[in-house]
């Protein structure tokens, strides 16, 4: 089932969450929608399933305009990024809720309870109840609650926000797994850029209540098309008007007739496959180069090495155009 | 000894201290006046203590007694929870002030809370008395004046025990369960009522343990006439007055009464112990589970 969002605005007492926002999310994809915390994302799913009205503008789903229905006519799944576990329910109550609303017969409720306890793999635990489960376990509990009335759509708001890191690079990929099993139009809130390119397939990235850049992870980070989305979206160097990303940053130890900027290497930090040179220009500016292992064993670089570093890419927005510049290194 | 006495309470010496200090003023002030009543009552022989509160008059201070706890607590449970709703989830004007209004049958005397319903209710010169009584309903000096009393002091409770509960558990539960269909009614019964079901109940049991005592303000709006319009705090302060072997009644009825009030409390704190075992099995669930095949896991 496919999403359009079409000019949707909201204040809330006077702060402009959203302003004129228009997405399209195609049917069946993965669409994270990415922003700072402010950026009016959460506010934009939370308009798509009907927890929050729009000022104006509508939202479609899958051709029919539900922008005046209410939430439960919806037929929308949410994650909340706090579970929003029922307490006093065990985990096989918590799943079947939406069913035994929809009084669905029992047994219907018992095999699709147990199919989804496969799926979120909670095998096991139908009767233990929320406070005895871990963040991870909970958060499947609350996507299988989710997913048992089959949605036509899916909406995840920060949904690894609370957890730890390890249990959150688990989730991710065992999300994107998930979809690729269910197949069901899903859009999911975060700030983790990193997290955004991991799983989607689409991003939205949001910044003050408007939409500054949607497309696929890969054109985002190579076409940015604002300085926002460019520095928001993967590593960047800022050096005068124009951006740099670390790993378009060469760092040799002869000035090598280019033009190039002498640098002094503050602080190398070994990071496995790759390595991390933090570097201060004379006038100040810092700066960081990112290295593979072998390049920056060649050069020997210590804390206080004095380099010469020349970008061979770099990107400025004037008048709001992005230009790409490639700068070819000198042959010697 | 005093080594690790750092913190208050901790040390030995200092443990015992505490404890004697807590365990004197409650014996003061809570036990020797409750044995108190308890020997006085059994002083006049059991016989007379169960015959004193056996009398018609008593009877009916007793049932008396009970309808206004009926009236007044599920009177002030349901509009406690609505109110408790209104003041936690919705922003108005005048909320502060709306706020501060239900603590004033906590901060009025009980004689004033009287005094202010016969201005309002009183047969004559009064603001809406008048016009009920011209159409044939009394209210002071009737039981339904004492129920509107009792019910006016025992208004705090259930919205001051179900507030922050109710700001505790947020609203993302009641969202998640409108996201998967529930209506507002089906929410509020499934998701709303079960998590705030101890501030409930707590504020219901204190509700009834106030109504049960209410002396103040009832006495006021009561004609005092005894198988009529007397309560069991009335009941008692009459027998009292009277002297002689009216006493022993008075102080029989006060035990009575007392023994209500613990049964309230008691009920509760049992309610709860099971209510608990059902709920978190924390400790109890986790082993047997890996053995105890159930409906849903049993490949078999």
């Amino acid at each position: 089932m496919s999403i359009e969002v079409q000019n949707a605005s909201k204040n809330f007492d006077g702060f402009a969450a959203l302003t004129d926002v228009s997405i399209n999310v195609p049917d069946g994809s993965l669409t994270a929608l990415l922003g700072p915390s402010g950026s009016g994302k959460s506010t934009l799913l939370r308009i798509i399933a009907g927890l929050e009205v729009p000022d104006s503008g509508r939202v479609v789903i899958s051709g029919q305009d539900v922008t005046r229905q209410s939430v439960r006519e919806r037929d929308i799944g949410f994650v909340f990024q706090h579970y929003a576990a029922f307490k006093h329910m065990t985990v096989r109550d918590n799943i079947a809720f939406g069913l035994r609303i929809r009084k669905t017969p029992r047994d219907k409720i018992r095999d699709r309870v147990k199919e989804l306890m496969h799926l979120v793999q909670l095998q096991g635990m139908a009767h233990r109840y929320p406070s005895q489960l871990s963040g991870g376990q909970r958060q499947r509990m609350a996507l299988a609650r989710a997913l048992a009335v089959e949605p036509k759509v899916l909406l995840l708001d920060e949904p690894f926000g609370a957890l730890d890191a390890r249990v959150r690079k688990e989730l991710r990929t065992w999300l994107r797994r998930l979809h690729d099993e269910v197949h069901v139009t899903t859009i999911f809130v975060t700030h983790d850029q990193e997290e955004a390119m991991d799983v989607a397939e689409q991003i939205v990235v949001m910044n003050e209540g408007r939409v500054e850049q949607a497309g696929e992870p890969r054109d985002l980070y190579e076409q940015p098309q604002t300085e926002f989305v460019m520095s928001f979206v993967g590593p960047v160097n800022k050096l005068g008007d124009s951006f740099i990303r670390p790993h378009d940053l060469d760092v040799m130890l002869e000035p090598n007739g280019g033009p190039v900027r002498e640098a002094m290497v503050e602080r190398v930090v070994h990071l496995g496959f790759e390595v991390r040179v933090e570097l201060a220009l004379p006038d100040g500016e810092k700066l960081w180069a990112q290295l593979t292992r072998v390049e920056a064993d060649s050069l020997e670089l210590d804390d206080g090495t004095i380099v010469y570093v020349r970008p061979s890419r770099r990107k400025t927005f004037r008048d709001g155009q992005p230009h790409t510049e490639e700068i070819q290194a000198l042959q010697q | 000894m005093t080594a690790n006495a750092a913190s208050l309470g901790q040390g030995r010496a200092s443990k015992w201290g505490l404890r004697t200090v807590a365990l004197v003023y409650l014996g003061l002030l809570l036990i020797l006046p409750v044995i108190g009543i308890f020997f006085e009552a059994i002083s006049y022989g059991i016989g007379t203590a169960i015959d004193a509160v056996t009398t018609p008059e008593a009877q009916h201070a007793f049932f008396l007694t009970i309808v206004m706890c009926l009236i007044a607590v599920p009177l002030n449970t349901i509009f406690g929870v609505l109110t408790a709703l209104v003041l936690v989830r919705q922003k108005f004007r005048g909320k502060a002030f709306l706020n501060a209004l239900i603590d004033l049958p906590f901060a009025i005397s009980p004689v004033v809370i009287g005094l202010a319903l016969l201005l309002l209710y009183g047969p004559r010169d009064s603001w809406l008395g008048e016009w009920f009584f011209e159409n044939g309903i009394q209210i002071i000096f009737s039981p339904i004046g004492m129920a509107i009393a009792t019910t006016f002091v025992s208004l705090p409770f259930v919205v001051r025990e179900v507030e922050p509960v109710l700001r505790e558990i947020g609203t993302d539960q009641e969202q998640a369960a409108s996201t998967l269909g529930a209506s507002g009614w089906q929410t509020f019964w499934r998701i709303t009522l079960p998590a705030i079901r101890w501030g409930v109940t707590y504020g219901v049991v204190l509700a009834t343990a106030r109504a049960l005592g209410e002396f103040g303000a009832v006495s006021v709006v009561s004609s005092n006439v005894a198988g009529e319009t007397e309560t069991v705090p009335l009941f008692v302060a009459r027998q009292y007055e009277l002297l002689g072997d009216h006493v022993a009644g008075a102080y029989s009825a006060s035990i009575v009464l007392a023994i209500l009030a613990l049964l309230t409390l008691a009920s509760m704190n049992l309610i709860r112990r099971r209510d608990k075992v059902a709920a978190t099995p924390t400790t109890i669930a986790i082993a047997p589970q890996v053995t105890e095949p159930t409906d849903e896991e049993d490949p078999r």
